[in-house]
């Protein structure tokens, strides 16, 4: 055992002391960011990232929040949070309703971006998928009332592909056709053009996050009718072509005449 | 430190005795001048903010720690963010780490005031921070960016948020000025830059390198007045090289901690400081006044 005087015992003890009380401190500080951070994760549904945005957690790690995207979009639709917005401080988003991507076809927000937060491996513009337009309102669309607005339809950039208009029965007029505005979610990129132009006080057709917007079936699914077609035949139990059981003499016209005498 | 020291028998003018300090604001002013050109003016010499950036299109910058972070976080790298913080870090190697804090980063002028201010008036409150909180806090840093996989301190990083805000008009973030202002005016002393900033704490490690030095190369001359402790706002950092002769120390001002702001030299009426480069610990003793002896 070394001899310990007073002194050293002292400043060793001084020393333990405040490395414990800064450790604490900071380790508090630290707790307390992990939490907001957390909180920070959840971007609000209205806030679309750029084209090409990594998933919300890998893009928090890898957006440095230089606002170089922002700087190089020629349509100045993007901005950066500010603290007080909802999306995470610093990192680049923006509002369809506001400003829609416009899709240029080179995609200068990808070309400016220093690190991997915007993929560089989308080269297509068309393939981007900032979000998802659903047609989240039915009973203030226009074309669902049987009126031909079509707004949403024509200044999709990807016109009957994105979102066509399927023709149904108006039952209301009992003569007429409703045109109803669907989103298909393999060619939608979530650009937001729809739920800028809808004409509506506030618009029926929105872009969400995918997350949001997308259903998804069990891993276990499967489609009968395609499975079918895939097998050549039903999986289940063999086809038989349906008998009916009318006495002889007797045959059933499905065109409209019933029963009838062969 | 109760009371701004004289600025006794000396007959230097003000601009001698600020020079420095001038040159220093006209640098951090004039980085951010170049920033705003672009939005302002559309004149675009640099494109970005100080995580990264673009000189005339070309030329990538990036900050180096804002980038570990993101290896922390769990993210790989890309050659333009590699190259960037190449550049930076043998920037800051050559001239010294801490001289992003002094010369570059606007915080530095918002705590500066606050530090003049204090001894202005007088306000002696004061809670102390250990000067090593910064190296806890920049672990914390990587160890939050690694637990969370996100860029968790960039959340509140005040220096990012400020720059930001500044440059891309973000004024709540802008504002946070005002906060760090305050705390160093009324709280601590010199707390955000002296104590805190993990920020400044990761650009001192380059100070290791640096080449650019302070030196206290006439220093036989000294009397000893206190102006370039009370002046300097990591006052640990002189005495080594200032009273070294001793334990055979100095006249290099090598601590880390140094940031190269030039206020030990403005302040001294004997001219015992100079900038020279790390190689050079000449001493100049010209015997006016002095007792002391040279080696």
């Amino acid at each position: 055992m070394s001899s310990r005087t007073p002194q050293t015992n002292t400043s060793r003890r001084r020393f333990l002391t405040e490395t414990a009380r800064t450790v604490c401190g900071v380790s508090l500080l630290g707790l307390s960011i992990g939490f907001y951070s957390n909180n920070a994760r959840s971007l609000p549904a209205t806030s679309l990232r750029p084209p090409g945005a990594l998933d919300e957690k890998d893009f928090l790690a890898a957006c440095i929040r230089c606002g170089l995207c922002v700087r190089d979009c020629p349509y100045d639709m993007l901005k950066l949070a500010d603290i007080v917005d909802q999306a995470a401080t610093g990192t680049p988003f923006f509002e369809a309703r506001k400003a829609p991507c416009e899709m240029c076809e080179d995609i200068p927000c990808i070309a400016a971006c220093p690190t991997n937060a915007l993929n560089k491996s989308l080269t297509n513009i068309d393939n981007a998928r900032m979000g998802l337009a659903v047609l989240i309102d039915q009973e203030t669309c226009l074309n669902f009332q049987g009126l031909r607005c079509d707004v949403c339809h024509r200044v999709c950039p990807l016109i009957n592909e994105a979102i066509t208009l399927e023709p149904q029965h108006n039952t209301r007029s009992g003569k007429h056709a409703l045109f109803i505005p669907i989103v298909h979610s393999d060619k939608c990129t979530g650009c937001g053009k729809c739920e800028r132009a809808c004409v509506l006080e506030e618009a029926a057709i929105k872009v969400l996050p995918i997350s949001l917007a997308k259903g998804e079936l069990g891993e276990h699914y499967r489609w009968g009718w395609k499975e079918k077609e895939k097998a050549g035949e039903s999986l289940v139990t063999p086809d038989v072509t349906h008998q009916y059981n009318l006495p002889e003499g007797l045959k059933y016209d499905h065109a409209g005449e019933g029963l009838k005498k062969e | 430190m109760q009371t701004v020291t004289k600025q006794n028998d000396s007959n230097r003018s003000w601009l001698q005795t600020h020079k420095w300090l001038v040159i220093r604001r006209i640098s951090q002013i004039s980085i951010f001048t170049l920033f705003l050109l672009g939005p302002l003016a559309n004149i675009w010499v640099i494109k970005g903010n100080l995580s990264s950036s673009l000189i005339f299109d070309v030329i990538p910058l990036t900050d180096p720690y804002i980038i570990i972070q993101s290896l922390f976080a769990g993210q790989s790298l890309t050659n333009t963010a590699i190259i960037g913080a190449l550049i930076i870090s043998l920037f800051y190697i050559l001239v010294g780490g801490r001289v992003y804090c002094s010369w570059v980063c606007p915080i530095n002028i918002a705590t500066d005031s606050a530090s003049w201010l204090r001894k202005r008036f007088n306000i002696k409150s004061n809670s102390l921070f250990p000067r090593n909180t910064r190296y806890w806090l920049l672990a914390i840093t990587f160890l939050i960016a690694f637990i969370t996989g996100t860029l968790a301190w960039e959340l509140i990083n005040p220096v990012t948020l400020v720059q930001r805000g500044i440059i891309y008009g973000l004024w709540t973030s802008a504002f946070i000025l005002l906060a760090v202002f305050l705390f160093d005016l009324l709280i601590s002393r010199d707390a955000w830059c002296g104590h805190i900033c993990p920020v400044g704490a990761f650009y001192s490690l380059f100070g290791r390198l640096g080449l650019i030095r302070v030196s206290a190369f006439q220093r036989d001359n000294c009397d000893d007045c206190m102006d370039c402790f009370v002046v300097c706002p990591e006052e640990h950092v002189i005495k080594p090289a200032l009273r070294g002769a001793n334990n055979n120390l100095g006249p290099l001002i090598l601590e880390i901690n140094c940031t190269n702001c030039g206020r030990c030299i403005d302040v001294c009426d004997k001219e015992v400081f100079k900038f020279t480069h790390r190689f050079n610990s000449k001493i100049i003793s010209n015997n006016s006044d002095n007792q002391g002896s040279s080696q």
